[in-house]
């Protein structure tokens, strides 16, 4: 016989949830199809509109961090630099946003049918993602345009740089995800929160840029270890072709990127455990 | 146990084996008043317990349900039935206690949700039949069962949003029982959708059990719980007043039920001293038998009713009629109807109908009675004035009985 509901031992607990989870593996991919079918149906420009926002992003910042503010200066290839943090960014903040909403907007079926909850987020990280690859192969097109494909052993850095922003932002949606449930403060305050982690990250100006204000203080540090400006230094170290020689970058990337995982993977199993605690109340919650 | 008419070949319960075990399963809710993070803030802490009321859903509720019986949880608005059967689909956790369950279970709690209104007919069957669990390849081996049950053609390829609401019942009822669960919830889905739907829903439930599968029904409909279930639960605020064999339970029930409609008669009659008049007191019992203990076949009714008219009364007539616990009218005559002239009266006056003969079905009854003038206008009534139940007969079910006899006269046409 098998006991209704989660299990409270920690280890187990996350083990079973995991099986349950790998189980449900058609289900996950059935939400994602409909979360991204859903979006745009009915819309003449359908998918167009989720490159829309970026590019006028791109355009924005280009033309008035770049010229008016001259930023664009001290940074060769400014549109290809700008457009390599904004698909980063983007990824992480979709995640975190979308599923911060999944709960509460799948209330209908949470209400009425038992499936492992994770998955809402999760599929919010699934949909995340498969806009990411349009934005990315974009990306990809104007470098080629450019003529600054980046073929160059410094790729590397991509595989690291996705799974923090992944694992960050998949710890932090399941928290905020639960917690929105029982305080809908919550989703307007991760709107806040994301249009300042954007700035708090260095990608409409340069790392050096701060770390010329800052000098080699422990505020630097605590601005370099950010781990969403760790993955976008990530992404421009292995995308951005411009800064290849002139470009400062900090000591040891590749290391603080693998710490940045690791902190990121128990990030995940603590707010994980937090969210199995908080699901069993989700459906009277809602 | 005694086994209810309408499933006679379900072996003895003790054999089988135990699908789900409820145990010690109590549900609290709490009732909180501060809603946004501010209030929270503001009510931290010790203050915040005045924010905050528990109610508990369920309390200590025990039960074990074998394989392949269907269950009936019955009780009133706000007894628990929903909650408890919510914590056994696993939608909620119980607040202390555990379940334990055996199987695929599969939630109709309600029909057609996880539908996305922006989705085709066609990605809304296969999304809803991975929520009751279907791997892609059974639904694809399922989908044209599916399609052609729910009955609405080329509108299969048509968003959701664009159906009927009897269309998206439909289909959503389709893709339900074309999943294959070995515990099959049901909430209350029964009582949507025209008669022919009921009916369908209905048949399929008869073969679900057929199967040997196990239900567990929540409704507001005796007669289905009588017919349907082998054992029913009667809840009552989050207790389990009864668990046994289905019509018991129903007739528990219905006394919960009477013994409230009173209280809330006294309460309103409270405070009403105004002289109309009106039904005074009326009894109802069989013939050699006291007030309250069951009617048998044979019996005679003997309804006994006092009126009171303040002054002299109009000439009159009076009536008596019986309904069943679903409101039907079962019987009613009148002194009208019998072709008597009542004498008139001042202040109160005593009536006997002798109802002969009684052959009801199984079940509680109420009896109505009418004071009314010449011209038909009702001057007092009392409805539900008083009530009997008809003793239990296993042979038939329905509203009324017939003596049952069943003769085989062997392959059509022989006998002719």
């Amino acid at each position: 016989m098998v006991v209704v509901g989660a299990p409270s031992h920690v280890l187990r607990g996350t083990w079973s949830s995991f099986r349950e989870l790998l189980s449900q593996r058609e289900m996950l991919d059935l939400l994602i199809r409909r979360d991204l079918k859903a979006r745009y149906k009915d819309s003449a420009l359908g998918f167009v509109w989720s490159l829309i926002r970026p590019l006028t992003q791109l355009a924005i910042y280009y033309v008035v961090v770049g010229q008016f503010l001259q930023a664009a200066r001290g940074i060769p290839d400014f549109a290809i630099y700008i457009f390599t943090g904004l698909t980063a960014y983007s990824l992480f903040s979709e995640i975190i946003s979308s599923s911060t909403g999944s709960i509460v907007g799948n209330a209908g079926l949470i209400k009425k049918i038992y499936l492992p909850r994770e998955i809402f987020p999760l599929a919010s990280v699934g949909s995340a993602l498969f806009n990411f690859m349009i934005q990315f192969s974009i990306l990809v097109l104007a470098t080629i345009v450019v003529g600054k494909f980046p073929l160059t052993p410094d790729l590397v850095y991509l595989l690291p740089s996705m799974f923090v922003l992944v694992v960050f932002a998949l710890a932090f949606g399941l928290l905020l995800a639960a917690v929105n449930v029982y305080m809908r403060d919550v989703q307007y305050l991760v709107e806040v929160g994301i249009m300042v982690m954007l700035w708090a990250s260095p990608i409409v100006y340069s790392w050096s840029m701060v770390r010329d204000v800052a000098g080699s203080s422990p505020l630097l540090e605590l601005y370099t270890n950010n781990p969403v400006t760790l993955a976008v230094l990530g992404f421009q170290q292995a995308m951005w072709l411009g800064g290849d020689g002139t470009a400062a970058y900090p000591e040891h990337l590749m290391l603080r990127l693998l710490i940045a995982g690791a902190v990121g993977v128990v990030l995940v199993l603590i707010f994980h455990r937090v969210f199995a605690r908080l699901q069993g109340n989700f459906a009277q919650a809602l | 146990m005694i086994e209810s008419p309408m499933t006679p070949l379900s072996p003895p319960a003790d054999t089988r084996p135990d699908v789900i075990v409820i145990n010690d399963v109590s549900k609290r809710f709490v009732i909180r008043k501060d809603n946004s993070l501010k209030e929270r803030l503001v009510t931290l802490g010790r203050l915040g317990r005045r924010h905050r009321e528990d109610f508990w859903a369920l309390r200590n509720v025990t039960a074990t349900i074998k394989a392949g019986t269907t269950i009936g949880l019955i009780g009133h608005n706000g007894s628990g039935k929903s909650t408890l059967l919510k914590v056994i689909g696993g939608i909620i956790d119980p607040t202390s206690g555990s379940v334990s369950r055996r199987g695929r279970i599969a939630a109709l709690l309600e029909l057609g949700a996880g539908f996305h209104p922006d989705l085709t007919g066609r990605e809304n069957v296969f999304l809803n039949a991975a929520i009751l669990g279907l791997s892609r390849k059974e639904t694809e081996a399922r989908f044209d069962d599916i399609a052609s049950f729910s009955g609405i053609g080329d509108f299969i390829d048509t968003q959701v949003k664009f159906y009927s609401s009897g269309m998206y019942v439909r289909l959503a009822f389709a893709v339900a029982v074309h999943t294959d669960p070995d515990i099959l919830l049901v909430d209350e889905v029964l009582a949507v959708g025209d008669e022919a739907f009921q009916r369908k829903c209905l048949d399929k439930i008869r073969s679900f059990q057929a199967e040997g599968r196990t239900i567990i029904l929540v409704t507001h409909s005796l007669g289905q719980v009588a017919e349907l279930c082998d054992r029913a639960i009667l809840l009552n605020r989050g207790n389990v007043v009864f668990e046994g064999p289905a019509h018991e339970a129903v007739a528990q029930f219905r006394d919960i039920l009477e013994e409230r409609r009173i209280g809330d008669l006294s309460e309103e009659n409270a405070g009403a001293p105004v002289e109309v008049p009106r039904v005074v007191a009326t009894t109802v019992h069989a013939r050699g038998k006291g007030v309250g203990e069951r009617v048998e076949h044979g019996d005679d009714l003997i309804v006994t009713t006092t009126f009171h008219h303040p002054g002299l009364s109009p000439e009159w007539f009076g009536a008596v009629q019986i309904d069943n616990s679903a409101g039907q009218v079962v019987y009613g005559t009148s002194s009208r109807l019998l072709g008597m002239n009542l004498s008139r009266f001042t202040g109160e006056w005593t009536l006997q109908f002798t109802l002969k003969d009684v052959r009801l079905g199984t079940g509680k009854y109420f009896v109505n009675i009418s004071m009314m003038d010449e011209s038909g206008r009702h001057v007092a009534d009392a409805p539900q004035a008083a009530a009997f139940d008809v003793l239990y007969y296993p042979r038939a079910v329905g509203t009324s009985y017939l003596e049952p006899e069943i003769v085989e006269l062997g392959a059509a046409g022989a006998s002719r």
